[in-house]
């Protein structure tokens, strides 16, 4: 401090006090750096998925009459089955972090494994849907309908199997002593990025597969 | 993840970097602050600013090589300097080159520079992502770039319009590795957004509330969310046309159904937005040296402040007056023309804040106030071309005629490129500490205000007349001779004024030697950025500054009395910090982000030539997140997270020493996320950096 005059000495000492602690760090907003982005990341990702859910309604309006087309090989029962699934991995997702934030090591380990099996589950539902829907005729270059479903399926499948890999990530981090109640956070972000792509799930579910085509 | 306690490795300013020994030796971070490797694995936000400044001015060198055979190729009737496969590549090319490779980079040079340092902060809020940002950037541009020399490049105009770009009408890898490339730049863009509204919403100085922000802040704010939303949409309109040309998807097929309008209204939903993405940055930058250079504030703050942010939301909702001709629809087309009027409205009101401004200012005409002058005028015509766009019937006319590209280059050229010349003069002394010649400058201003109006200003009456854009050339009995060569004449008068900027940098440079420093405020600023020493030391500012009102700076040196007569209180040197500071703990250096980014191109490579190629980039990229995470100061085994999500509280919570805290994250936190979908990888633990932050001295 070479100036005397300079307000901060005295300013920057007030709100040091009592601010900081591990629970409420002292970034401007109070939320930490990796939630902000992590949000911000999200709402880039709407965008990305609305683009791509946009360009399968306008692809389907355009398919030709006589082509292999959604009637021809949706099965919703089944589908409807792999969307609970994957919906019943939220819960768990929670569960897990629930049990996290009270330290109860080995339920988290549970429920962790529970939801990376639950995803897992619904990525096998898929490669077998793509698998039965290819034995039909419809592959990825057959038609308008064939390229724009298995790329808007496609990514999000590739979404959620990022998450699985985080999941088990964090499973090896719990293992290994590295998760405590401390970081939860870690593990919320991760959850924040599971419900994510659920809800889009949601949304694709209802309007690729159930609207009336 | 700090479970364990080893203590984050920091470079601390002033000192030579010391490493601790560290657990895993292979991982080790580079060390020292000099030489190139300092540059290639810096993550200090300085630094990277420079290093787009740089790339953009290359990239602004090869795009202007591209326009003057643009110009030579036109200057007379019937002309053959190019053929025209080569033609269409030159102008594709330039516009790319202009766009994503030029004004865009140039906009992330101020950003990177200037934002944490008027926000007050440190750094980014995620450093090393910055530096993955540069280099991803830089990758795709080079990659770009390299399609010159492999089979040709792209060649269906910068908005590549399927199925023109598709592989029937554009047969030549050109067009994927436009598609490539510029996914590759998407990733450097959308990384580069999250980080920065993260730093500006998390990072502010005690006392630095929103809207005592400057407009330049503002301004970059604005555009990292128009970033942040549009890129996504870019994003998916380019993997579709990638999987129609790669694996034979049928998006844009029309044989099979395809309509080529998706194509446009993807592009248009990214490339309106993408326009105020370029001029929002320059706007921002006239917003803070008129006031400098007028002696005055701000005229009507608020006003600038919320027409940026209006101008921000109301971007989306103009983008198909591109497309007045495509025939979507008469309620299309009156809808899209009435919000294409209304978005000149906040645009006005910014024209005339600057006006006002000026109005009564003490206006001292250096070379910065005159670029930003310069700009406001042609960003004024731009912009009234502009609004005859908004006029359907007349667009009709007028759409894909010279006219069009009058307009957007006397926006683009007139109002980015001369706002962001501004910009480098002011800013100059404080990322180099001397300034840039005041008269060669005005020279150089000078040629470049009259070459750009020889050029751009007789395209109006080529368009008006009826020449097309992207004719390969045309006949003798046209009538348009005399005015194309005008142009080509203007387009030389230009790069002389490009020149002699070059040569101005060279000049300044050599005289700087052995002249007295220039101070911290040579111009008698307002922002926070020039309340430190010049060239702006490594650790930024020597303590946190608190502050109190919009303009802090400026009110520490100045006080305006009852009468509203204003005094000299202090002077800059003695209101500045010294950068005298030693003990301040900065990020470390990483090797990291440069290996991701480099796997980038490989893996685009690989999807044109060899799918091999493709896994090699992969694992590239793998193995640079593997030890992105493993390198110190992270605990070395606490990298199970993935890196989009993990988070570290500790990272944050690492100021509690210091006072106020928010701007002085001093390590700056593990930059953990990627905000991409492609790279995945094991999380990064945060450097417990409780001592992070500078005490009082």
């Amino acid at each position: 401090m070479t100036d005397v005059a300079d307000p901060e000495a005295a300013m920057t000492a007030a709100p040091a006090t009592g601010h900081e602690t591990p629970a409420h760090p002292p970034t401007t907003t109070g939320m930490s750096h990796n939630k902000v982005a992590m949000w911000l990341f999200l709402g880039s990702e709407c965008l990305l998925f609305g683009a791509l859910i946009s360009v399968y309604m306008f692809a389907k309006s355009r398919l030709p009459a006589g082509e292999i087309g959604p009637n021809d090989v949706f099965d919703i029962p089944f589908t409807s089955v792999s969307s609970f699934v994957l919906l019943m991995s939220s819960l768990t997702m929670v569960l897990a972090l629930s049990a996290l934030t009270r330290g109860e090591e080995r339920g988290f380990r549970i429920w962790i494994v529970a939801t990376a099996l639950l995803g897992g589950t619904f990525i096998a539902g898929q490669v077998y849907e793509f698998t039965v829907f290819y034995n039909l005729g419809l592959g990825y270059t057959t038609n308008i309908f064939g390229s724009a479903f298995y790329t808007l399926t496609g990514f999000h499948g590739a979404h959620v199997t990022i998450g699985i890999v985080m999941l088990m990530s964090a499973l090896v981090a719990s293992l290994r002593g590295r998760l405590s109640p401390r970081n939860a956070e870690t593990v919320e972000l991760i959850g924040l990025y599971w419900h994510f792509v659920d809800i889009v799930w949601i949304l694709i579910f209802t309007i690729i597969y159930l609207f009336p085509q | 993840m700090t479970t364990t306690s080893e203590p984050p490795l920091q470079l601390t300013a002033g000192e030579q970097l010391v490493r601790p020994s560290t657990s895993l030796g292979v991982f080790s971070r580079p060390r020292g602050d000099t030489g190139w490797k300092s540059w290639l694995f810096t993550v200090d936000h300085k630094r990277i600013g420079i290093m787009y400044g740089a790339a953009a001015l290359l990239f602004l060198v090869i795009g202007g090589i591209e326009a003057l055979l643009i110009r030579l190729q036109l200057a007379v009737p019937g002309g053959n300097v190019l053929s025209e496969d080569a033609y269409n590549q030159v102008f594709t090319m330039h516009g790319v080159t202009m766009v994503f490779l030029v004004i865009m980079p140039m906009a992330a040079a101020f950003a990177n520079y200037l934002l944490p340092l008027q926000i007050g902060a440190r750094d980014v809020a995620f450093p090393r992502l910055n530096a993955f940002s540069l280099w991803a950037f830089l990758a795709g541009g080079i990659f770009l770039n390299t399609s010159w020399f492999l089979g040709g490049a792209p060649d269906g105009g910068w908005f590549g319009y399927a199925p023109n770009s598709g592989l029937v009408y554009s047969p030549s890898n050109g067009m994927d590795f436009y598609a490539l490339g510029l996914q590759i730049a998407g990733i450097a863009s959308l990384v580069s957004a999250i980080n920065l509204i993260t730093t500006v919403l998390n990072m502010r100085t005690p006392g630095m509330t929103l809207f005592r922000m400057p407009v330049l802040t503002w301004m970059l704010l604005v555009v990292q969310f128009l970033l942040l939303f549009a890129i996504p949409v870019i994003t998916v309109a380019l993997f579709l046309l990638s999987f129609d040309r790669l694996f034979d998807a049928n998006f844009f097929n029309v044989a099979a159904g395809a309509d080529p309008l998706l194509w446009q209204h993807l592009f248009w939903i990214f490339g309106h937005p993408e326009v105020y993405i370029l001029i929002l940055p320059a706007f921002g930058i006239m917003s803070e040296v008129i006031p400098v250079f007028s002696r005055k504030p701000i005229f009507g703050y608020p006003f600038m402040v919320f027409s940026g942010i209006a101008i921000g939301f109301m971007g989306w909702g103009v983008w198909a007056h591109h497309m007045f001709t495509s025939g979507m629809g008469p309620v299309s087309v009156a809808a899209f023309s009435l919000s294409t009027m209304f978005i000149a409205v906040p645009t006005g009101v910014k024209i005339l804040n600057w006006l006002a401004t000026m109005w009564g200012g003490r206006i001292r005409l250096t070379t910065a106030m005159l670029y930003s002058v310069g700009a406001v005028a042609m960003f004024t015509i731009g912009g009234l071309s502009g609004v005859t766009h908004a006029i359907a019937p007349a667009d009709t006319q007028q759409t894909d005629t010279y006219y069009i590209v009058a307009h957007f280059h006397y926006v683009i050229f007139g109002g980015s490129l001369m706002g962001m010349l501004s910009g480098i003069y002011f800013w100059w002394p404080k990322m180099f500490g001397h300034k840039l010649d005041e008269k060669l400058g005005k020279i150089g201003f000078w040629v470049l205000l009259i070459g750009f109006n020889l050029t751009f200003g007789p395209m109006h009456i080529l368009g008006l007349q009826g020449m097309s854009r992207r004719i390969h050339s045309y006949a003798a009995d046209s009538g348009f001779n005399l005015w194309n060569m005008f142009a080509t004449v203007g387009s030389f008068v230009i790069a002389v004024g490009v020149l002699l900027f070059f040569w101005n940098i060279g000049v300044s440079r050599r005289r700087a030697r052995g002249a007295p420093p220039v101070g911290p405020d040579p111009w008698d600023a307002r922002g926070l950025e020039w309340m430190t020493a010049s060239p702006t030391p490594t650790h930024n500012f020597d303590r946190d500054i608190t502050v109190t009102r919009q303009d802090e700076f400026w009110h520490r040196k100045w006080r305006i009395g009852e009468d509203g007569k204003v005094t000299r209180i202090a002077r800059s040197e003695d209101v500045a910090h010294d950068g005298s500071a030693t003990d301040v703990h900065l990020p470390s250096p990483s090797y990291w982000p440069v290996v991701v980014a480099l796997g980038l191109p490989l893996v685009a490579y690989g999807l044109i030539y060899n799918l091999w190629l493709t896994g090699l980039g992969a694992l590239v990229i793998l193995g640079g997140l593997y030890g992105w995470v493993f390198e110190p100061p992270d605990d070395p085994e606490a990298h199970a997270h993935d890196d989009h999500h993990d988070a570290d509280p500790s990272d944050d919570s690492g100021n509690g020493a210091s006072g106020g805290g928010t701007s002085t994250n001093g390590e700056g936190g593990p930059d953990s996320g990627d905000g991409t979908r492609q790279l995945t990888g094991a999380g990064v633990a945060g450097g417990p950096s409780a001592q992070a932050t500078e005490e009082q001295s």
